[in-house]
């Protein structure tokens, strides 16, 4: 493909944006502009987008798509948490919680015109991330998006942080950035949920200092119809912690990218991830591409991934463990497993390991497999209707990603989620 | 009562005949044993009485107190008063032996048309039951069966009839697998469920598990069949001798 081609989606992509104007992040907005323009939009022979289509993703306008209707109760209602909502990617100051909490300063990224610690921040890690494996929509994510929040944690505020993405018009197209660091010593929790849009691209950037520790808790929404592409970006200090855990159900494109650096000695970071799919209802496409870089001694890195697919839905799981040299005593292990629940499903995996240095260790493994019928069986002798019995046996095969979640409340607020949806989708 | 009537029974995979015509009935509050040799059909008789797939009913029928057990799914056939302790009891990492135990009651509850148990009253009633079973609140909270020892997998069995007080419990080579103490504490178990209404079926190889269950019959099966019927007198002579005369008396060659 010749780079005249390749330009032509990305200008289409381009005209159709408005880069958000002001002082703040202008240069970083550039500059994004410019890696994004000499990279180009991922085509149909990029080996990174070879089992996902990027096309509805760089396409001028999204596909319109349908917000899902439920009077269900939305995760993580019944917690203490701050509340940020964005309405189709547009604030809303009056459903939003003050941006008051002791120990955490927010801002929003609309509203930054200038901010000290961010200022250098915002792109940063997005722009490290972009070696060895490009990553186009986190750039124009960069530059374009129009508003996410900036969090400067100093201490342990009391309760966690809850980005809210609600979904309205069919039409929708956020883009979101978030900024997070995490000063030495510090934790927070940051919950994510809801679909945000009918296209929505959303970059996380996480900077975790020395000794601090973030938990990141994501359930991505219902809506059959959306898309999304997402990044996380983390950077994690000496004796940091990271952790971050994804729920995702229904969705017929979904490609989330985590991105990690261990740069620090005895850092820890810890990736999971539960989708579940059926594609009776709408095609279900979810991808989780992972790239962990242990670039320090002593690292401990762990991606667990699960997908429960039927009805013809696809997974896909691109994970990579590359170990820099000197990063000796590694311990980085990944697992990715689907259970198909029929013959139409179908799971793509690619686990990688780039190890540079001798004294380490690491492991993976990947395995596609249907229910197991004599557990199914052992159940059902028990008196546990067939459902019933299969519904635990999804949540059995789960366990190893939701245990991923630490806060008892959070994991239970998880796993009713998971509950309501395999009560949808039975048979 | 369990009224098995001609039963045949063939793999659903392969044209492999299993069972060729079992006859048997065991009365209500009644313990019979079957032993046989290795592939004379027990385990398999076990399996289709409880429903597993993979088997095909070519005749007879399987009546418990009156109702066809082979029509039901498997979950109605618990909920009708049967339980099938298995010989390899399964792993199910992920669930806790408690949610899964909690599950089953009141699953079965809800099929009879009882009230289900609160937590409260359920932990009380698990608890107790436990208890005598020496079986302790950890392994209660661990996943189904993971990382359990061989004789806590089987202990764990019978605390699960013990909790869905069925009326027609098969034992399906319970003593398989199990040291000389782990035995006499299921058999103890086992024994502390027969209140003189509740049936058992006990399949095993062995006599010595039926030192510790008494049995009121014992069934010989080969190839396919109850070739004989007796007291408790027949386990020992298969203890003393082998089954290898009565095989000869009935014509069929010894099992590899």
């Amino acid at each position: 493909m010749s780079a005249v081609e390749k330009a032509t989606p990305l200008d289409t992509r381009l005209g159709a944006l408005e880069i958000p104007a002001g002082s703040f992040a202008a240069k970083a907005r550039r500059a994004a502009l410019d890696r994004l323009t000499a990279m180009g939009l991922p085509g149909r022979r990029d080996e990174y987008w070879r089992w996902t289509r990027a096309d509805a993703l760089s396409a001028a306008d999204p596909v319109p798509a349908a917000p899902f209707v439920t009077d269900e109760v939305p995760v993580f209602d019944g917690l203490d948490r701050l509340k940020i909502v964005f309405r189709d990617g547009v604030f809303d100051a009056a459903a939003s919680d003050p941006f008051a909490l002791e120990g955490i300063e927010i801002t929003r990224l609309a509203e930054a015109p200038e901010l000290g610690w961010a200022a250098g921040f915002y792109g940063s890690l997005e722009e490290a991330g972009q070696t060895p494996v490009k990553r186009p929509f986190a750039a124009l994510n960069t530059a374009a998006a129009t508003d996410g929040v900036l969090i400067r944690v100093t201490g342990r505020p009391s309760k966690p942080v809850n980005l809210i993405y609600i979904h309205e018009s069919d039409v929708s197209d956020p883009i979101l950035h978030h900024c997070v660091k995490l000063e030495p010593g510090a934790e927070l929790t940051l919950l994510e949920n809801g679909p945000a849009g009918a296209r929505f691209n959303k970059v996380l950037e996480v900077e975790v200092a020395e000794g601090a520790r973030f938990h990141h808790v994501r359930a991505q929404g219902r809506d059959h119809e959306r898309r999304a592409v997402t990044h996380i970006f983390a950077r994690v200090a000496e004796r940091g912690l990271f952790k971050s855990f994804t729920l995702t159900v229904n969705g017929v494109l979904t490609r989330n990218e985590c991105v990690i650096t261990l740069a620090g000695d005895d850092a820890v970071a810890h990736v999971a991830g539960a989708a579940l799919g059926d594609g009776a209802h709408a095609d279900f496409h979810h991808d989780d591409t992972v790239f962990i870089t242990h670039d320090a001694l002593n690292g401990e890195s762990r991606q667990v991934f699960k997908k429960v697919l039927k009805h013809g839905a696809i997974g896909v799981f691109q994970g990579k463990i590359l170990v820099k040299p000197g990063a000796q005593k590694t311990d980085g292990y990944q697992i990715s497993q689907a259970l198909l629940m029929d013959d139409d499903s179908q799971f793509l995996g690619k686990p990688e390991l780039e190890i540079y240095a001798d004294d380490v260790k690491c492991s993976h493994g990947s395995t596609t497999g249907a229910l197991d019928e004599t557990a199914l069986f052992y159940l059902r002798s028990r008196g546990v209707p067939v459902e019933e019995a299969k519904a635990l046996l999804v949540l059995s095969f789960l366990a190893d990603a939701i245990d991923e979640i630490e806060d008892a409340a959070l994991k239970d607020e998880i796993v009713a989620r998971l509950e309501a949806w395999l009560a949808r989708h039975r048979g | 009562m369990l009224e098995i009537k001609n039963l045949h029974v063939k793999l659903e995979e392969q044209d492999k005949v299993i069972l060729k015509g079992v006859n048997l009935t065991v009365e209500t509050g009644k313990v019979h044993a079957i032993m046989g040799p290795n592939g004379s059909g027990k385990s398999t008789l076990s399996y289709v009485l409880s429903g597993r797939d993979g088997y095909e009913v070519t005749d007879g029928s399987a009546l418990l107190d009156g109702e066809e057990l082979l029509e039901m799914e498997p979950e109605a056939r618990a909920a009708a008063g049967l339980f099938l302790a298995f010989q390899y009891p399964v792993e199910i990492p992920g669930v806790g032996n408690m949610t899964f135990l909690r599950t089953a009651v009141n699953a079965q509850r809800k099929a009879r048309g009882q009230e289900e148990l609160s937590a409260g009253e359920f932990l009380k009633v698990v608890r107790e039951k436990a208890k005598t079973l020496k079986i302790d609140a950890e392994m209660l909270k661990r996943p189904v069966n993971v990382g359990f020892s061989g004789g806590e997998k089987k202990r764990n069995e019978i605390l699960q009839m013990a909790m869905l007080e069925p009326t027609m419990c098969i034992l399906d080579e319970t003593d398989s697998g199990l040291d000389v103490d782990a035995m006499r504490l299921v058999a103890d178990g086992v024994n502390a469920l027969r209140d003189g209404k509740r049936s058992f079926l006990v399949i095993t190889h062995y006599q010595r598990l039926l030192d510790h269950i008494k049995p009121d019959v014992v069934h010989i099966m080969a190839d396919g069949r109850i070739i004989q019927t007796g007291g408790p007198e027949l386990a020992l002579v298969v203890e003393q001798n082998g089954y290898a005369e009565i095989l000869k008396a009935h014509g069929i060659a010894e099992a590899v």
